[in-house]
């Protein structure tokens, strides 16, 4: 709500639909009556979606982006990895200040919810959430268990690969993005049908997060890096007029 | 060759899958104790100025089925018209944060949205558009967010000289955008993903 630098206003990008998933994906059964039939009415951005929700450090507790310990305070059982990486614009610049929301299946590729399940244990120490503000140069990071693989009912035999959920904020609602990330040698990624709603190789490159022993800290945990892109804003001169006018 | 235009991409979407809710509302789950509550539970606070109204409504699916499974969030301005952050005409009623995670009854599927009416807010040209409340939906299935707008079957003046709705080349449907008077400052308001009744989704 502070910060007053220039990306923050402005016109969105277009969106390159081509690029994202389409909506009707058949290898992907759900999205079958759940996409929209009719084309979507094209509008471009305006002062409804340049703007968009503010958060505060205040929100932010102290473990909430440490899933290793955030829910009762005892170790998780798995693999400890540090996901971490920058939220950046198509400008390429980083964002501050962006709520990072994340949720994933523990070890055993097991989600704490209701509506699963499968017959790998829960954990009782892991919750399976967490969240994080940018900082100034749109860095984030979290400490968490490697999310196992996990099977789904769509086609007979599909498997998730390992993947993290991500929900991320720009400074205008027109940003708002939810995605997965994968990890680097996987090899159930070409076999899914939701990496495979993607039409483009190089749209699934950009979700596979890659090994970054920089990052990982000596018998301790590895690191694993994922970048996340928001739509950009068109900044001209001649766009610097007052609104309205 | 040319020059390189050095942009990057936006990262790609994908689903929100069935397990949203842990991610984005822990404790309406049932995951007590990581978060000490649920952001975005509602987009005002007491003493917010404007006319309070309370929507509901549900999420249907091509077959007709009412969604469970659904997140949307929706932001939206104070009563005069005003986004409460990142709004470069000037700050808000202090009451309202304008947004907020609008989930599903677990089992009727029901929604519910308490808020005050928002105001006019300008279209880039300067006309003004017709109050409206902008809602970002996802689910499983639902392979990048769906972007729609909340206008209000009461603001028939509004509506009329609003720049996104005269957008609309379909006319008839016009009314899948409009919340339905119900009761005073209650509305009903129900999203078709799919079919004869499909909402108006934009391309923002
Ligand atoms: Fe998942």
């Amino acid at each position: 709500m502070t910060q007053t630098q220039a990306s923050q206003h402005g016109p969105l990008f277009f969106r390159d639909r081509d690029w994202h998933p389409a909506a009707y994906t058949p290898g992907y059964k759900t999205s079958m009556t759940r996409a929209p039939q009719r084309p979507l009415v094209p509008l471009g951005s305006t002062l409804s979606e340049e703007t968009g929700p503010a958060f505060g450090q205040s929100m932010i507790g102290e473990l909430d982006n440490n899933l290793v310990m955030n829910f009762t305070g005892q170790p998780a059982i798995g693999e400890r990895i540090i996901m971490h990486g920058r939220v950046l614009d198509e400008n390429g610049r980083g964002v501050p200040g962006v709520l990072v929301e994340m949720w994933q299946a523990n070890a055993g590729g097991r989600y704490r919810h209701k509506k699963d399940g499968y017959l790998a244990p829960l954990d009782p120490n892991f919750g399976g959430c967490g969240r994080t503000l940018t900082g100034p140069d749109g860095r984030y990071e979290f400490l968490t268990i490697r999310p196992g693989a996990y099977p789904w009912p769509n086609h007979v035999n599909n498997w998730r690969p390992m993947h993290i959920h991500w929900s991320v904020f720009g400074s205008g609602f027109g940003q708002r993005l939810i995605t997965q990330n994968y990890f680097e040698g996987d090899p159930l990624i070409p076999l899914c049908p939701i990496v495979n709603t993607l039409a483009r190789q190089e749209a699934i490159d950009v979700l596979v997060a890659a090994l970054d022993m920089n990052h990982a800290i000596p018998m301790d945990c590895l690191a694993y890096r994922f970048d996340i892109v928001l739509r950009g804003r068109r900044q001209s001169f001649f766009e610097n007029r007052k609104e309205g006018m | 060759m040319v020059q390189r235009l050095d942009y990057l991409k936006e990262s790609p979407s994908q689903t929100a899958g069935p397990y949203v809710h842990i991610g984005l509302t822990p404790n309406r789950l049932g995951i007590a104790g990581i978060y000490p509550v649920d952001l975005g539970l509602s987009p005002v606070s007491e003493g917010a100025k404007g006319e309070r109204i309370v929507l509901t409504g549900r999420v249907l699916d091509g077959a007709g089925m009412v969604l469970r499974d659904v997140v949307f969030e929706t932001w939206q301005a104070d009563a005069a018209g005003i986004y409460p952050a990142n709004d470069p005409r000037g700050a808000a009623d202090p009451a309202v944060t304008g947004w907020a995670r609008v989930a599903a009854d677990f089992d009727s599927g029901i929604w519910r949205l308490e808020t005050v009416k928002p105001g006019r807010v300008p279209f880039p040209d300067g006309r003004m558009m017709a109050p409206h409340i902008s809602v970002w939906l996802v689910a499983r299935g639902v392979n990048l967010g769906l972007q729609t707008r909340i206008y209000f079957d009461d603001e028939g003046e509004a509506n009329d000289a609003c720049p996104v709705l005269a957008r609309i080349e379909h006319r008839e449907r016009l009314a899948t955008l409009l919340a339905r008077k119900v009761g005073p400052g209650a509305y009903s308001f129900d999203i078709h993903l799919q079919g004869p009744q499909e909402t108006v989704f934009f391309d923002i």
